[in-house]
């Protein structure tokens, strides 16, 4: 008998092209396991067992015929709720769209049905992708599976938390501000930030479009690259997807660290939690152990990235928003929560005439800079290794009242997505029994590399082999 | 009232005629097609569903703004222009803000001269009067590129009055042109936007048409003491025009309008007015204190365009004779009446027509006059070979002793074109045209040309 909280992409597509489990079968198991679950951790908005269960038998039925598969054929995988599913409910998390069925699937979502994944369900998060803890849900909060007092992080919430206990194999997130990360790294999970483009964003609801990337969480760094395998590349629908040609981002991904330069930033160590600080600080000596050569480097405007991110987010979240004006679907617009309410107002006040030019393009001109500065560091390392959140996955309820301190969890993460750059988020430690992640960051298009190093330091730690007691 | 000068601008949008959308693949030909059957995620402004930019469009945009002698910047952007109506899909247009595809360009309108006598000397850009009437250009502030929003229609279902929205319409690939305030007449005003829809017709580009809505006019009037240069500190603005006449009849009313309240020593509010046909005024629609702010800034789906002078190079090859143009060569090409040329070179078909006329009549002494007359007069689309035809067949011996003049002017003309006449004799048959050409052109008067013709065929005999 095997235990299904054991299981990586990489295992369960073994089984079943080797015929030792059937599809339909791998898919009952999740999704059994997905509706227990569901009550303790709140991870999913709507669970599609019929959908998931025809899925498998197609999958079946290709294997029996002997076709060769991809490797994502059969795997369980839950989708967040901001992407687009034809005939699947898909809410934003918001009551403004809670009973808003699309007629058309995201990009990523028909990528990933032509690869033949099964759908377990849509997945709960911060309604709209704002947040970092997801308590902004309008459908109530997930709760962290390694400590269900506190908050598996934001606002994909529900993918990692679905993810970490075990209800699906692979989830879908979005990364606006650090929103694959944080919940990656709170809930002992690899999470993907691609480059700006990488991804088709078409279908997927818009948070803030010039910052928004499409991302993914898996238990291990191979089962990430392979999921990007799917993902990735040009889309006609996105006008601002990369024309930049898709790599294999599994091929060489065990060739280690020897020769590697890898940047400590400096600013991003200076106030840092003395045992976070401990826990990065020892996994880039693992990685020097490895044969990798550590240095600091500068990121001189690293202190305004999130009062950038503030200014350039909730403009763009607030003209994204304006057409659920409850006219043609979804409720009216009193059924926004607060924070989606914050958002709208700050970013309407920000491209106001007479304020445009102080805050919306000033935020755009630092940005340039914060930006400028990742490419001057990485003229003399090959990538960055920082902490993806400043504190512990926290307790639910801590810092609700309290904005600043939320949008203050995105420290570490908004650079990457104001600069464009990958970064990918890898469990590196324990503290109380709470996980803690790192990121790996790059130069644009460099996923490949960070997939290179985030394997070389998971084969030497295993953090995802220390599960969640649920 | 006469101490007053109208200063006008126009607003002008336009429905390009572009194969689809702006943003998406549905089909931009709309008109009186089934409500909400153009539609797609895109221009339903669904959730999560993003634009791509039809370069059609684009293209279209530049050319006009090429016709219109305008700069065309070498990079441009699109902007969201962000207010809320129900028609508006997305709770945002996309439009161009700072970086429009074309700006600072002008069109020639033709004015009659009585009209330049109380403009100041600064407002008009002379240059020389043509005949009776001048030629007066007006400055073009920009032409930008962004999509039509849906529409409403009103109507009582189950005796329940409603608001349906159609969304064919939406996202439509429309042009705004934005004129200067250089027009000081309602005939002025008149004379730039059929001036404007000529050119568009002759890029075929859109089809322009005022009724079906691809072609809609909002003037913004305003009066100043005669004499004064500088712009009055309002202005009113006018909607819900579908005609050049309502257009001419909504400014005359304005003008008097304002008139009026400038002389009880008030200012005209500066306001949103809509143009009543039954009632033949302007109502009140918006007043300033409403007005938007539209909250610009560059849209974030579609990265910004650069384009190389390559593009610009194969993009004027692709510009047809324009009307000014295609007026001067008519001019010198075949001494018309500049009345005449202006009514041959409104459109292209007729202006086509006339010179496939001139070359088949050329050699049967049919002149560019005597076709003009023609189909001037009869307004004929029967094309330029039944025009020939009837010309040829209306033409008699008008005088009868012009028998004896004829053999005078046949022999006199074979005695010139020697090479000809041997031409013919060695079986050239259409040397006799050339031949036939020449004694009709010699004649002057209306010749009955198979008269000729059989005369000259005797006369070769011999
Ligand atoms: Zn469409």
């Amino acid at each position: 008998m095997i235990d299904i909280t054991d299981l990586t992409i990489e295992s369960a597509s073994n089984l079943l092209s080797k015929k030792q489990m059937k599809a339909e079968e791998l898919a009952k198991l999740f999704l059994a396991r997905a509706e227990v679950l569901n009550k303790k951790l709140n991870c999913f908005i709507t669970l599609t067992p019929d959908i998931a269960i025809d899925q498998a038998k197609r999958v079946d039925d290709f294997i029996a015929q002997g076709q060769k598969l991809n490797d994502l054929a059969g795997i369980p995988i839950a989708l967040k709720d901001l992407f687009s599913t034809k005939g699947i409910k898909t809410t934003a998390a918001s009551k403004v769209l809670e009973n808003y069925v699309p007629v058309y699937d995201a990009t990523v979502v028909s990528k990933l049905k032509d690869a033949n994944t099964i759908f377990i369900g849509k997945t709960n998060h911060d309604a709209w992708g704002h947040g970092g803890s997801g308590e902004n849900s309008d459908f109530g909060p997930s709760v962290n599976p390694y400590d269900q007092k506190r908050v598996p992080g934001g606002s994909s919430s529900g993918s990692a938390a679905a993810l970490a206990a075990t209800t699906c194999i692979a989830a879908t997130g979005t990364d606006t501000g650090g929103s694959s990360r944080l919940p990656a790294a709170f809930c002992n999970v690899v999470g993907l930030k691609p480059t700006y483009g990488r991804v088709s964003r078409y279908g997927v609801i818009a948070m803030a479009s010039s910052l928004d990337s499409i991302g993914h969480m898996t238990k291990t760094v191979y089962d990430n690259a392979v999921v990007l395998n799917v993902t990735a590349g040009h889309d006609e629908f996105d006008a601002t997807s990369s024309a930049e040609k898709v790599p294999d981002y599994t091929d060489g991904i065990g060739r280690g660290v020897s020769g590697l330069k890898i940047g400590l930033p400096k600013e991003y160590f200076e106030k840092l939690d003395a045992k976070i600080k401990k826990v990065i600080l020892d996994a880039a000596k693992k990685l020097e152990s490895l044969g990798a050569k550590v240095t600091e480097v500068d990121l001189p405007n690293t202190q305004y990235g999130v009062a950038t991110y503030y200014i350039i987010q909730p403009s763009e979240v607030s003209s994204n928003l304006a057409r659920y004006d409850g006219v043609r679907f979804g409720n009216f617009r009193d059924s926004f929560g607060s924070e989606a309410k914050r958002r709208i107002i700050l970013g309407t006040f920000t491209l106001s005439s007479g304020y445009y030019d102080a805050y919306y393009l000033k935020a755009m001109k630092v940005r340039r800079l914060i930006r400028e500065d990742y490419l001057k560091a990485f003229k003399n390392v090959d990538c960055l290794i920082c902490p993806v959140s400043p504190t512990l996955p926290f307790k639910i309820g801590e810092k609700v009242d309290d904005p600043l301190a939320m949008y203050l969890a995105d420290i570490y993460t908004v650079n990457a997505n104001l600069a464009g750059i990958p970064a990918l988020a890898v469990p590196c430690g324990f503290i109380d029994d709470l996980p803690v992640g790192m990121q790996i960051v790059g130069p644009d298009f460099s996923e490949k590399l960070l997939y290179q190093i985030g394997y070389a330091y998971e084969q030497e730690t295993k953090w995802y082999q220390q599960k969640p007691k649920i | 009232m006469n101490k007053y000068e109208p200063v006008i601008g126009l607003e002008v949008h336009i429905e390009l005629s572009t194969r689809s959308k702006m943003f998406c693949q549905c089909s931009s030909d709309y008109f009186g097609k089934e409500p909400n059957t153009h539609t797609c995620p895109i221009c339903l402004g669904l959730p999560g569903a993003m634009p791509k930019a039809n370069s059609q469009a684009i293209e279209y945009t530049h050319m006009l703004g090429l016709a219109l002698n305008c700069q065309i910047p070498l990079s441009s952007k699109f902007d969201r222009k962000n207010y809320f109506y129900p028609d508006l899909a997305k709770g945002f247009q996309i439009s161009q803000y700072d970086l429009p595809f074309s700006q600072n360009g002008f069109l020639e309108i033709q004015i009659a001269s009585e009209h330049t006598s109380g403009v100041s000397k600064d407002a008009a850009r002379h240059t020389p009067e043509v005949g009776q009437a001048r030629t007066k250009k007006i400055g073009i502030t920009r032409a930008h590129l962004e999509e039509d929003t849906g529409k409403l229609n009103h109507a009582t279902i189950d005796g329940r009055g409603v608001s349906l929205i159609d969304f064919n319409r939406s996202g439509v690939p429309l042009v705004e042109v934005v004129s200067e305030p250089e027009m000081n007449s309602s005939e002025e005003a008149k004379a730039y936007a059929q001036k404007l829809q000529q050119i568009v017709r002759y890029l075929k580009i859109s089809d322009v048409d005022m009724e079906k809505g691809s072609m809609r006019i909002e003037p913004n009037v305003s009066l100043r003491k005669k004499g004064e240069k500088s712009l009055p500190n309002y202005k009113v603005e006018l909607k819900n025009i579908n005609s050049f006449r309502f257009a001419q009849a909504a400014i005359e009313y304005e003008i008097k309008r304002q008139a009026e309240i400038l002389d009880s020593g008030k200012i005209p509010v500066q306001e949103t007015r809509g143009w009543n046909e039954f009632k033949n005024q302007t109502v009140s629609q918006r007043s300033k204190e409403a007005a938007h702010d539209y909250r610009y800034f560059p849209e974030p789906d579609l990265p910004p365009f650069e384009f190389n002078k390559n593009y610009f190079v194969k993009l004027k090859k692709s510009i047809p004779e324009l009307p000014d143009e295609k007026f001067k060569r008519f001019q010198d090409e075949y001494k018309l009446p500049p009345y005449e040329i202006e009514i041959l070179t409104r459109g292209q078909k007729v202006a086509n027509d006339f010179e496939e006329a001139v070359k088949i009549g050329n050699p049967l002494g049919v002149t560019p006059r005597q076709i003009s007359i023609v189909m001037i007069n009869k307004k004929p689309d029967m094309g330029p070979a039944s025009i020939i035809k009837g010309i040829v067949s209306s033409l008699t011996i008008i005088k009868v002793a012009t028998a004896e003049e004829l053999h005078e002017i046949i022999t006199e003309i074979l005695a010139k074109h020697q090479k000809a006449v041997e031409d013919y004799k060695s079986g050239k048959e259409n040397a006799l045209s050339f031949l036939i050409g020449q004694v009709m052109r010699k004649a002057g008067s209306k010749l009955d040309v198979n008269s000729v013709k059989s005369m000259l065929q005797e006369k070769l005999r011999e």
